[in-house]
């Protein structure tokens, strides 16, 4: 099979031609306005906090699971950070990464919960997470009495509004950091190939002496430990915790994921897709803003595009397994 | 001569089904060992409890006549004992090669390997050596095994147990999905692998394939063994009147 052939069969390839599509369109529409610096600067820095949670998330669904708690988790955490930060006081870097180092403990104690939830207790991840979901956004409440913390240190706001590394803004430079460690944990480790095993056979693998279970924690784990990232990445983005704000977090990011073509059964699915996935709505978000169509539309283009997506990529592997039993017949 | 692996008195409940009761048996090195008996004899639960994939209730294990216990099938594989399950146990969305080293994956040399980095190529290498002494028709080692036929899934599950095993593999099946051509590679790979020094455990509903390859047949009944004949002067009719009770 030819390297386009093989290319041409990956999800995340089309998806990646349906987001040129867009942004031509858009550029058409409105020229430079869209196709500016500054507009695709705005819109990798409004999808940093979602591809730090995408990692998680795809990693997540390659093991045909699913974790609804990483909005949750982040807010968790962030209010923790926020606590501890505002607890030692100060607005330097000292505070801050004290602040971070809370955010991250908190975000793999959630992540390592859920996974032990899910792969020793054996209770269905949808039900983990929906659980989780709920018991940490209500402790963040409990912490805070439902009022957001705006106290947060200024070198981590500076770091959100003043910095630039290598050209980049600071947040969209972390995450795509954290996009390109992840892509290669995910294709080139041995981590990631049990990722892709567990979700394609999960008897085979535990067959072949693969410990699942151990490696379901580490997965839900990384997931919790990104969603404190993208805690710290939001404080930062904002200067208070986002309480009320999270709320439809999982399901973008989960929207994102199975648009670049993570299968949500399981065992196929790559970090580029999902950077793909998460364009496509912020791109229509932005260009919508810009054309002057109102915002509300980007809701019902994304919803469409969910749903397509994940219809053509069933119907195309319906295709390849019938073309499995008729033209790759064995040469005997 | 003491047996490679041996079992005594092994047994298994599954509720109020018992799978295995008291059940018996042994495979000496280098041999071909077929383990026949009807549908519901005990014969797959057999061998997972002799291969780390399932914990018996009672009964003891022994191998090269010291006593062992599998909780897990990596402490089977260290022994040299592989296993082709029925049901393969391939990972449809992995090519040939991630399924042949699932689990096993050879690490790159130096700090990458100890990150968990893996040599590919090594693997490959590895991997279309063992295809081409096989071989069989799978040929494409970078398509993903669910896209496969039946027949070259089960020659991927039998290259990977061949590869592995230092001792002893058991094939459950093996040749239940496979045509005529392909039945014959798998029988001639089983008196090769034998004549390598490896014993083989061959599980069968083919009476004729059986007593071709086998070098002593163990029947099993209701959990048990019932039987041992020597292959060589046994009758098919020996055979089916063990396993379904009709002669003692």
């Amino acid at each position: 099979m030819s390297l386009v052939q093989r290319l041409s069969r990956l999800q995340s390839v089309w998806i990646l031609g349906v987001l040129v599509v867009i942004v031509v369109l858009f550029s058409i529409a409105a020229g430079q306005r869209f196709l500016s610096t500054g507009n695709f600067s705005l819109i990798s820095q409004n999808i940093a906090v979602w591809a730090v949670l995408g990692v998680g998330m795809t990693f997540v669904i390659i093991t045909s699971g699913i974790d609804l708690s990483i909005g949750s988790v982040l807010v968790f955490s962030s209010v923790v950070a926020a606590k501890v930060m505002a607890a030692v006081g100060g607005d330097g870097w000292s505070t801050a990464s004290l602040g971070i180092g809370a955010a991250l403990l908190s975000g793999i104690a959630w992540g390592t919960l859920n996974g032990f939830l899910v792969a020793r207790a054996r209770i269905p991840a949808l039900i983990v997470t929906l659980g989780t979901l709920s018991v940490a956004l209500g402790l963040a409440q409990v912490l805070t009495g439902g009022i957001d913390i705006r106290s947060v240190p200024e070198s981590l706001t500076d770091f959100n509004t003043y910095i630039k590394i290598v050209g980049i803004p600071a947040l969209p430079f972390v995450a795509l950091v954290t996009v390109v460690a992840g892509a290669i944990v995910l294709h080139r480790t041995r981590f990631g190939r049990y990722t892709y095993a567990i979700g394609s056979n999960q008897i085979a693998a535990r067959r072949m002496g693969i410990n699942v279970e151990r490696h379901l924690i580490g997965v839900y784990g990384l997931t919790g430990a990104l969603a404190g990232l993208g805690a710290v990445l939001a404080l930062s983005q904002f200067g208070t915790t986002t309480i009320a704000g999270q709320s439809l977090t999982n399901l973008n990011v989960i929207a994102a994921v199975v648009i670049g073509g993570t299968s949500i059964f399981g065992g196929e699915g790559s970090i580029f897709g999902t950077v793909v996935g998460l364009f496509i709505p912020a791109v229509l978000q932005a260009g919508f803003v810009i054309i002057g169509v109102e915002s509300f539309w980007q809701g019902v283009a994304v919803g469409s595009v969910l749903v397509a997506a994940v219809f053509v990529d069933q119907s195309r592997r319906a295709r390849a397994q019938r073309g499995a039993s008729s033209t790759r017949k064995e040469r005997t | 001569m003491t047996p490679l692996l041996e079992a005594r008195g092994l047994s298994r409940a599954f509720g109020h089904v018992q799978a295995l009761d008291e059940a018996e048996f042994d495979v000496r090195a280098g041999e071909v060992v077929a383990l026949v008996g009807d549908n519901g004899a005990g014969k797959s639960t057999l061998v997972k409890a002799l291969t780390g994939n399932l914990e018996a209730d009672r009964g003891e294990l022994l191998f090269d006549g010291r006593p062992v216990s599998f909780t897990s099938p990596a402490q089977a594989f260290a022994l040299g004992i592989e296993v082709v399950f029925q049901d393969l146990a391939l990972a449809p969305h992995l090519n040939p090669v991630q399924n042949m080293f699932l689990g096993r994956e050879i690490p790159r040399r130096g700090l990458l390997g100890r990150l968990g980095f893996m040599d590919e190529r090594a693997m490959r290498e590895r991997a279309e050596a063992g295809f081409r002494d096989l071989g069989g028709t799978v040929t494409d080692l970078t398509a993903r095994v669910g896209e496969m036929s039946g027949g070259q899934r089960q020659q991927i599950a039998i290259v990977r147990a061949i590869t592995w095993a230092d001792r002893l593999v058991f094939l459950d099946e093996p040749t239940a999905a496979l045509g005529v051509v392909q039945t014959r590679h798998v029988l001639d790979t089983i008196k090769r692998v034998r004549d390598k020094g490896i014993a083989v455990v061959l599980i069968s509903h083919s009476m004729p394939e059986v007593l071709e390859v086998a070098d002593r047949v163990q029947v099993m009944r209701l959990g048990r063994r019932v039987a041992v004949f020597e292959g060589a002067d046994t009758t098919v009719e020996q055979l089916v009147g063990a396993m379904t009770g009709g002669i003692r």
